[in-house]
């Protein structure tokens, strides 16, 4: 990287001096991640057609609807190995991105909005009254983080995450996937592991691509349970005679299952005093909690089921009590939700021009690939499993069989992560959008016939 | 101009008399140019009051009164086949007002939208009903069929947001794209992209429509503007429009208040004492550069007009300052003009009433400059620097800092108010020159009040043609 191409960049920003310090000496010693192997990765791995194929939304054919400016009109941008961040990068075919990766090797790709105009060249557009350099379009994406979960796991906290805790984010792609396809009717999803401590979500129907902010937040809302704001505690509140079908739906297919099934015993949430002391905070009612305090004080033996039983006390003493009534079992779901439902970072939702990790990028520190998961299966998805950038490499010298130049990947355990892309989401999705194509092309003829005519 | 002035035709109401237009397109329709005005004049103050309800925070059931109550204040005429004509035309002339910058686009659209929101919520079921097929909305009530087979999930979200359950209620099935605010709150049930909205929440569906088509429809006449009426009315109609524009309907504060005349030897000292941010902002920086640039000299001469300096006076205040930097010849040459031209001594009648809070913080100083509101147009730095010299407290400074991100300006300025002068300030900022009095009403603790006197700052033109058609110019 040499400082021709930093000034290029245009609107290049320097990450914080101590972050890159630290990050430098963590990075002394890789675990399963450097720079050479990054280079070796984009050389000889990386799906550049796929993402262009995806990315291009049908507009690359020949089809006389196609737009063929799409492309470029996307905003990347990358962050280079010495934490200099270039923005607006924009690119016109795949091999100029490919070329430009290669070139930069960025430790991080990140995707923006397609704009009005090629927003390598804004400025040139900014010069006239009405700014019209602006985003036009963008996948509805959620970004859902571990480490916000600090209050619902005593496994790890922070950025760890083990096989204990990853069920959170299970839960979450159960949730959010089932309402999307069902709900709000989309069916191109895009799961991917962020590489680190959680997931992102890709939504990448038409329509989802083209709702406006107020859309999107209209979303996020509708998934949104805590009370308070972002910074607050997380306080779960369901008010109201009854919960919403979305909610009842959530709670009776996944969280419940999962919360007595798996997380009470797992996370051991009765376990002591310090915990279940937070549980009996949620509950409004004096008499109530008292009584279960009484009899978990004087019963410490620490038993298997612990969590189990206690949880069945607390549940049978909510729904026996008649005359304190709704109140007090809604709070049986709340004590739910508090410990499983999904946390969306809100703001990433809500704007168009938030930009997103790209799938398939390498996560600098732990040297994962962010792979696709499959949400039909997504309880099987192992994070401890998710291919390493020095074992891909390794498979690469060694392996056998290899596919012909641009399938380097087929012989290596990344394969069967790009055969789900390609097949699962890109395929169905490449269909749909050409008929999209040829639907609003066919309308367009007509329109400028009738005009004619006219 | 040749126009058949033939009977003012009446115009075609709604299928079922609906007292509520849709504004799809302006009326074939010829105005009197004192109508066009007055009209206008009126329906402002109807959206200033919605405009500034919403900035204080009102609640959705308070908006609701308030919004019919300044309706049907505002909007009276004294024959009553004349209402519906009124609300169309000043309508339109407000959209030829408003469309000419982004930022005046945005604020009539949302205001219009909260105006037509709570109309539409006044009128009855069938009116509603016949208006929303007015709008084409190609939506159709759910048939039975349907109903029956998500009725559960129906009622179970009537329940869940405390609404009465019937049997026989009406549904309309629209993407749920259209009720972003429904979504929002899990007030509808939604299914595979679909949000089955009940009779009573129609008037999401229905706002979502009318703002769309506003706002494409403020564009286009922004449009028509530029390439053509500002030229051809440059003597008729743009003065009108211009002046609405920048009008300010609280009370007249070109008039100075009753008795108060200041004299320049307490100058400084009131300055100390009432004068606003923006005000005594400028009048340091004067003192200091012993110079201002044309936005500040006008932004602080009015508002000295407003407080009671007599023009005498402004003259050598004025001077006293300038001549230190560009000598005494030259303010006579170039400054003193401008300033009898403020006190109407000079040039044409313009409209040089003292600004209001409103033009102040929409105003965009350059380089140089420092006139504008500083909560808007400081750095937080700055204006954290700024409120200490005006002694306003810790406490009370991170609030006036928290309205200020909030981008609610005159909020943070009554704030600062109230600080300072440790006394409430219910009226809110509108206006410097309110500061000032209210500042100094309390400061000489008299009661008497100056709001009585509502002048309207803009006057009708009579010109070659006293008939505006409507559907040319919008
Ligand atoms: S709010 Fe009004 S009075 Fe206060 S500083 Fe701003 S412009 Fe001046
Ligand atoms: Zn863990």
């Amino acid at each position: 990287m040499n400082r021709e191409e930093v000034e290029n960049g245009g609107d290049d920003m320097l990450i914080d001096r101590d972050e890159i310090e630290q990050r430098r000496l963590e990075n002394a010693v890789p675990e399963g991640f450097n720079a050479d192997y990054l280079k070796a990765y984009y050389g000889k791995i990386f799906p550049y057609v796929d993402m262009f194929k995806w990315l291009s939304y049908g507009n690359d054919g020949k089809h006389p609807g196609c737009d063929h400016s799409y492309f470029g009109r996307r905003e990347f941008s990358f962050t280079l190995d010495n934490d200099i961040y270039l923005r607006f990068q924009s690119f016109n075919s795949v091999s100029e991105l490919e070329n430009a990766i290669k070139e930069k090797c960025p430790f991080k790709i990140d995707i923006g909005p397609v704009y009005s105009v090629d927003p390598s060249k804004r400025h040139a557009y900014s010069q006239g009254g009405d700014n019209i350099f602006t985003p036009v379009e963008k996948e509805l994406v959620f970004d859902i983080d571990i480490s916000d979960y600090d209050d619902a796991r005593y496994c790890c906290s922070g950025a760890d995450v083990c096989l204990e805790c990853w069920p959170l984010m299970t839960i979450a792609i159960k949730v959010i996937d089932t309402a999307l396809r069902d709900d709000f009717g989309f069916s191109h999803i895009l799961w991917v592991y962020s590489g680190r401590r959680g997931v992102h979500c890709w939504v990448c129907d038409g329509k989802a691509r083209r709702l406006n902010n107020e859309q999107r937040a209209a979303i996020v809302d509708y998934f949104r349970v805590y009370k308070g704001n972002e910074n607050s505690s997380k306080k779960v509140s369901l008010v109201g005679p009854a919960l919403h079908p979305f909610l009842v739906r959530s709670h009776t297919e996944v969280l419940k299952d999962y919360f007595e099934k798996r997380l009470l015993s797992s996370q051991n949430l009765f376990l002591n005093e310090e915990r279940f002391e937070k549980i009996l905070e949620m509950i409004p009612d004096e008499s109530v909690t008292s009584e279960l305090r009484g009899r978990w004080l004087s019963n410490k033996r620490s038993r298997e089921e612990i969590n189990v039983a206690r949880w069945d006390q607390l549940k049978n003493l909510l729904q026996s009590n008649k005359q304190k009534g709704q109140g007090l079992r809604r709070c049986i779901e709340e004590i739910v939700f508090t410990f499983t439902y999904p946390r969306l970072d809100m703001e990433v939702s809500k704007h168009m021009n938030h930009l997103l990790k790209a799938p398939f990028c390498v996560h600098p520190k732990t040297g994962r690939v962010c792979v696709p998961i499959n949400p039909k299966n997504c309880e099987e998805f192992n994070p401890s499993a998710v291919p390493i950038l020095s074992q891909l490499l390794g498979e690469l010298n060694t392996g056998g069989f290899k596919g012909e130049g641009d399938n380097e990947w087929d012989g290596t355990s990344l394969g069967d992560c790009v055969r789900y892309f390609r097949e699962s989401f890109l395929q169905p999705l490449l269909k749909s959008c050409k008929e999209e194509i040829e639907t609003s092309y066919n309308a367009k003829v007509q329109q400028s016939r009738n005009s004619i005519s006219w | 101009m040749e126009a058949v002035r033939s009977q003012r035709k009446s115009l075609v109401s709604t299928g079922v008399g609906s007292t509520l237009p849709l504004y799809r397109s302006a009326p074939p329709l010829e105005v009197r140019l004192e109508d066009f005005e007055l009209y206008a004049i009126d329906r402002l103050r109807v959206l200033k009051g919605i405009s500034d309800a919403l900035s204080r925070g009102k609640k959705p059931d308070e908006m609701e009164k308030l919004v019919l109550d300044l309706w049907k204040t505002n909007m009276r005429h004294q024959h009553s086949s004349e209402l519906l004509n009124k609300d169309i035309i000043s309508h339109f002339v407000l959209r030829l007002v408003y469309c000419r910058t982004e930022e005046l686009r945005k604020w009539f659209l949302s205001i219009e939208t909260t105006l037509f929101r709570y109309r539409f919520r006044d009128e009855p079921p069938e009116k509603q009903r016949a208006l929303m097929a007015d709008f084409d909305l190609p939506y159709k009530a759910v048939t039975i069929a349907e109903y029956e087979s998500v009725k559960e999930k129906l009622n179970q979200v009537a329940r869940a947001i405390g609404q009465p359950i019937t049997t026989d209620a009406i549904y309309y099935k629209v993407p749920f794209e259209e009720v972003p605010e429904l979504v929002a709150g899990r007030r509808v049930f939604i299914q595979k992209g679909n949000a089955y909205i009940a009779m009573n929440q129609v008037v999401s569906l229905v706002i979502t429509q009318f703002r769309s088509h506003l706002s494409k429809a403020l564009v286009l006449t922004n449009r028509k503007w530029t390439s053509m009426i500002r030229e051809q009315e440059k003597d008729r109609l743009v003065p009108i429009i211009e002046a609405l524009s920048t009008s300010y309907l609280g009370p007249d504060y070109n008039q100075p208040r009753e008795h108060a005349e200041i004299s320049l030897k307490d100058i400084d000292q009131i300055a100390k004492s009432s004068f606003p941010l923006c005000m005594g902002h400028l009048f340091e920086k004067l003192q200091e550069d012993h110079h201002l640039k044309h936005g500040g000299r006008m932004q602080l001469g009015l508002f000295l007009k407003g407080v009671g300096l007599k023009l005498d006076d402004a003259l050598a205040f004025w001077r006293a300052e300038f001549s230190r930097k560009v000598g005494a010849e030259r303010f006579e040459k170039e400054y003193a003009y401008s300033i009898r031209h403020n006190y109407g001594k000079e040039g044409k009648r313009t409209d040089y009433t003292p600004y209001s809070c409103q033009k102040i913080i929409s105003s965009t100083p350059g380089v140089g400059d420092h006139h504008g509101c500083p909560y808007r147009h400081f750095s937080e730095e700055n204006l954290r620097a700024a409120l200490t010299r005006m002694r306003v407290g810790n406490r009370a400074l991170e609030d006036v800092i928290d309205k200020v991100r909030n981008r609610h300006y005159q909020l943070a300025c009554t704030l600062t108010f109230e600080a300072v002068h440790g006394s409430s300030c219910d009226a809110g900022v509108n206006h410097p020159n309110q500061y000032y009095n209210d500042s100094q009403r309390i400061l000489e603790s008299q009661v008497s009040s100056s709001w009585t006197n509502t002048k309207m700052a803009c006057k009708g033109y009579l010109c070659h043609c006293d008939f505006v058609i409507m559907d040319l110019v919008v």
